[in-house]
């Protein structure tokens, strides 16, 4: 198929970037469309220009690395897959595709297709952990958790990190993220010590980091490659909540 | 050095107690020198993850680096089936000395008895501490821990999360992390990777970085480097790998003194999604634990091969009776459970017979129906269900498939376009591991004083084939329990050595290394990309050093290799500048160390006169076609010392003393 791609190009985080129209023949519709990326980098590069910077790593859907806005939505338009999961079968020949960068103040464009997503590490350091150290844990069946308690744990925990909730939130709001991992926590007995902290703890940081408020239009649980419902929000502000009363030791 | 007699300093005693007795008598760091102490742990998987956080709450100063934005996206993200622990809550006989002894004999008896059986004993305390951090490993009605079983093995050990453990392990080890660097024990920089080793008199004292976003060559001292690299399959271009896995770190310490093992051990998996096209950029893998419930065959008859290939027939249109399940017909105590090598071997020789179902003639079946119709009877049985229909039987049994294996049928119905609930799905091995690596003693310390080295850029635990769902086992015994102990016995004669000055003159002349090879490349000004290179390499390393090797083949691999880097160094073509964010010039730096790497690997399978794990050569095998290891000549760690791209390497051997376990011939029949 021949597709028409427009791309944004930034070089740098401090200049200003704009949208370059490249045209791409013979790409398959097997491809992965990171790698019709790849085929149009190495096309410029035997051209001798400068090939466009994107991230990736694992392309089987999990690292949380690759991003892009693809026709307008965060990780393209096939509903649960990340970029590097799409592939070129879900578009026509003859279609102009979109690329851009995830846009948030939070994340700032560092080149091209790349963003800054370190505020959603500080985040998690500022309390999406257990604090225990190595050595500390007792027999790992010594205390029984309920599989369906575990099981909802566990579809907190699979959030990969990739920040598409941010890029498709209007607010560009990061409560998806840090509700993933707050629920996660408290769901669990091993988490539930220390969980009015780390809730205000980490809504703390995420306010810091200029994430914009929810406003529940929930587009970030249609966009998530990873389908983390917007239920852990709801969880996330009772917590939120409750510790803001009974709780005085954020921090 | 003796180049017969490289010692592995393992500690005298009894295997069973060697460990414990050690650990105990293993000089310390006292805690108020630990916060004068500083320690670069290079790589943020599953071993360094783990090394770093440990480390720091030890006390230690930790500098740590990842090439990635995040320490969350190293590539253990991506481990699908489980991890191995010796808990034996099944009750079926598991115990630390099984464990042990799968791990030797699956390594076909190329590893170091006490390294593994040291591996074997830490690994119920990482099932413990991972719980402990909130990872969701599956769990039991009564709310306790499932196992499942895994290939080359007979008891249930492996503890998983749905087909994601290795993402829920790493993001444990991570989180862990995080508290360190909140607390400011762990100083983390991300975007940053390791381009040169430093050494001060002898000893690893430092890094090179490359900050990723400005080009800038930093200087970054320490008393001690580990290194947590991961493994270099990506030398193959295509690999289950993510794309930026690379050797480099290993081989800057390498150009330094380190010395290479095993190199030429690398795992091809059976289970992998097969190759498309040309334009491809990697390999997926189907996890293992598909094996459990999947029934690996190809049709029998060679024109209904052919048909399929043709597009003429499906799977479906294949009667039971024309279907070969090679596995179970070749391998009747493990069937489809032999370890990875054996299944992968016998993938290739039923393609190489004309049997295979895909376009390429290189794929094989993976058939889930009988385990859907097993599944499904079971489950009728269970609501009470007399007389189902057929069609309730498969829909009952595929709700019991996808609630074990849900995500990764979803993976492969995105990358084939085909539903694996319906039609049998379509593999062919991959490379997916490595298990040589740095050469490393006991102590998990290089031959160069103060480097270290863990988890899977080391060699030291799987010797010539890993079992499933032991990576993420070494990787976390490394970093957990075995790495925050016995550094302390190079660190605790360091106590009186002040902080490193990075303005020394070693520093300056690392730097000043890594800015010329960095200019070089850029001085060529050829006419083809690093990615061409890398792919050009990948094909002949496949070729020659992969599946089957012949010392022909490999003698011719090693010319081409070297033609190779040749062209490389004339003829590349390195868009953008030094100083910037420059993903080409990434890829350059690690295309020129994976050539290097390259040539070792192919000297050294040129040396292994013999055939075992994952290194099979075909002059060495028995009459029906399996293995032939060679104990008297080959039982040794060949350790490589480099001398340059242009001079052979020198190989350093460390002799392999079996007291507990028997040299047998592994079979799997």
């Amino acid at each position: 198929m021949k597709l028409t791609l427009k791309i944004w190009r930034q070089p740098s985080q401090n200049v200003k970037g704009k949208f370059e129209t490249y045209s791409l023949d013979n790409v398959s519709e097997h491809m992965s469309f990171l790698e019709m990326l790849d085929v149009l980098n190495e096309k410029l590069s035997f051209e001798q220009k400068v090939p466009i910077a994107f991230e990736h790593d694992c392309r089987e859907g999990i690292c949380g690395t690759c991003s892009l806005v693809i026709n307008g939505q965060p990780h393209g338009p096939l509903q649960g897959t990340t970029t590097c999961q799409l592939h070129m079968r879900n578009f026509k020949d003859g279609e102009t595709i979109v690329i851009e960068p995830y846009r948030a103040s939070a994340f700032p464009v560092l080149k091209d297709l790349s963003v800054d997503r370190g505020a959603l590490d500080r985040i998690i350091q500022a309390g999406g952990f257990i604090s225990v150290s190595t050595g500390q844990a007792q027999d790992a069946n010594a205390v029984p958790i309920e599989k369906d308690v575990a099981s909802h744990a566990f579809d907190a925990a699979t959030c990969i990190g990739c920040g598409a909730c941010v890029a498709a939130c209007p607010n560009s709001s990061a409560m998806l993220f840090t509700s993933a991992k707050v629920a996660h926590l408290a769901l669990l007995p091993q988490g539930k010590v220390e969980a009015q902290k780390r809730v205000l703890n980490m809504v703390r940081q995420m306010d810091l980091e200029n994430f914009g408020n929810c406003s529940n239009i929930t587009a970030c649980e249609a966009e998530c490659p990873k389908g983390i419902s917007v239920s852990n929000i709801a969880l996330m502000n009772r917590e939120f909540l409750s510790a803001s009363f009974s709780s005085n030791d954020a921090n | 050095m003796d180049n017969l007699n490289l010692n592995g300093n393992v500690p005298s005693g009894d295997l069973a107690d060697k460990w414990t007795k050690y650990r105990s008598t293993l000089p310390l760091v006292a805690p108020n020198n630990k916060l004068k102490i500083e320690i670069i742990v290079v790589g943020t998987g599953l071993a360094g993850a783990s090394a770093a956080a440990t480390l720091g709450e030890l006390g230690y100063l930790v500098k740590c680096y990842t090439f990635h934005d995040s320490p969350r996206r190293a590539h253990s993200i991506a481990a699908q089936g489980g991890i191995n622990a010796a808990k034996n809550y099944r009750n079926d006989g598991d115990s630390v000395f099984r464990l042990f002894y799968d791990t030797i004999k699956g390594g076909d008896y190329r590893s170091r008895e006490a390294n593994v059986y040291r591996l074997a004993e830490v690994s119920t305390s990482i099932i413990d501490q991972a719980v402990a951090q909130g990872v969701p490993f599956a769990r039991e009605y009564g709310g306790l821990l499932d196992n499942r079983s895994f290939g080359g093995v007979q008891v249930s050990r492996t503890f998983y999360a749905r087909g994601q453990t290795g993402q829920q392990l790493l993001l444990g080890a991570y989180q862990s992390l995080s508290r360190q660097i909140a607390l400011g024990n762990v100083k983390m920089f991300t975007r940053h990777e390791m381009i040169e080793l430093v050494l001060k008199d002898g000893k690893a004292r430092g890094i090179i970085a490359r900050n990723l976003l400005t080009g800038e060559l930093e200087k970054h001292g320490a008393h001690a480097v580990v290194l947590a690299t991961g493994g270099y399959g990506n030398v193959f271009y295509l690999s289950t790998n993510a794309m930026n896995c690379n050797v480099t770190a290993a081989m800057r310490a390498v150009a330094k003194g380190a010395f290479m093992a095993n190199p030429c051990f690398t795992q091809i998996h059976p289970t992998c999604i097969p190759q498309m096209g040309e334009y491809q950029s990697k390999l997926t893998l189907m996890s293992e634990s598909l094996r459990n419930d999947g029934r690996v065959w190809v049709p029998a008859k060679k024109e209904d091969a052919k048909a399929i290939r043709d597009g003429v027939k499906t799977a479906l249109d294949i009667p039971e009776a024309d279907r070969d399940y090679f596995l179970e017909r070749r391998y009747p105590a493990f069937g489809n459970l032999v370890p990875r090598d054996v299944a992968s071997r016998a993938a290739k020789t039923a393609c190489d017979e004309g049997n295979g179902i895909v376009p390429t003639g290189l794929g094989v079946f993976l058939d889930f129906s009988a385990a859907i119709e097993r599944y499904g009877k079971s489950k009728a049985n269970i609501l009470g269900l007399s007389n189902p229909t057929n069609a309730k039987i498969v829909e009952l049994g595929e709700k019991v498939i996808e609630e074990k294996y849900g995500n990764l049928f979803e993976m492969y119905e995105k990358i084939s376009g085909e539903n694996p609930y319906k039609f049998p799905m379509k593999i062919y091995p991959a490379v997916h591991y490595t298990m040589g690596g740095l050469w490393v003693d006991y102590n998990l310390m290089t031959n160069v004083p103060g480097l270290f080295s863990i988890g899977e850029s080391n060699f030291s635990d799987h010797g010539a084939n890993r079992l499933g769902a032991s990576a993420l086992m070494q990787g976390l015994a490394d970093g957990y329990f075995v790495l925050p102990y016995t550094i302390g016995t190079f660190l605790s004669e360091d106590i009186s050595t002040p902080k490193l000055d990075v303005n020394a003159p070693e520093f300056t002349a690392a730097a000043d290394l890594a800015k010329q090879r960095i200019d070089k490349l850029f001085a060529i000004k050829g006419k083809q990309s690093a990615e061409s290179f890398h792919r050009r390499l990948g094909k002949i390393i496949w070729e020659y050093c992969g599946m089957s090797r012949t010392a022909e083949g490999l003698t011719l691999a090693r010319q081409q290799v070297r033609a190779l880097r040749d062209e490389f160094y004339s003829d590349l073509y390195l868009p953008g500048v030094a100083n910037d964010l420059n993903p080409e010039l990434e890829k350059a730096l690690r295309v020129a160390d994976f050539i290097d790497l390259g040539e070792i690997m192919v000297v050294d399978a040129l040396d292994r006169n013999e055939s075992c794990g994952g290194h099979f050569r075909e002059e060495y095998q028995t009459p029906d076609g399996e293995a032939l290891r060679r104990d008297d000549e080959y039982a040794y760690v060949s350790a490589w010392e480099f001398k340059g791209a242009d001079q052979d390497p020198i190989l350093h051997k460390e002799m392999l003393h079996f007291d507990n376990v028997e040299l047998k011939t592994r079979s799997y029949k």
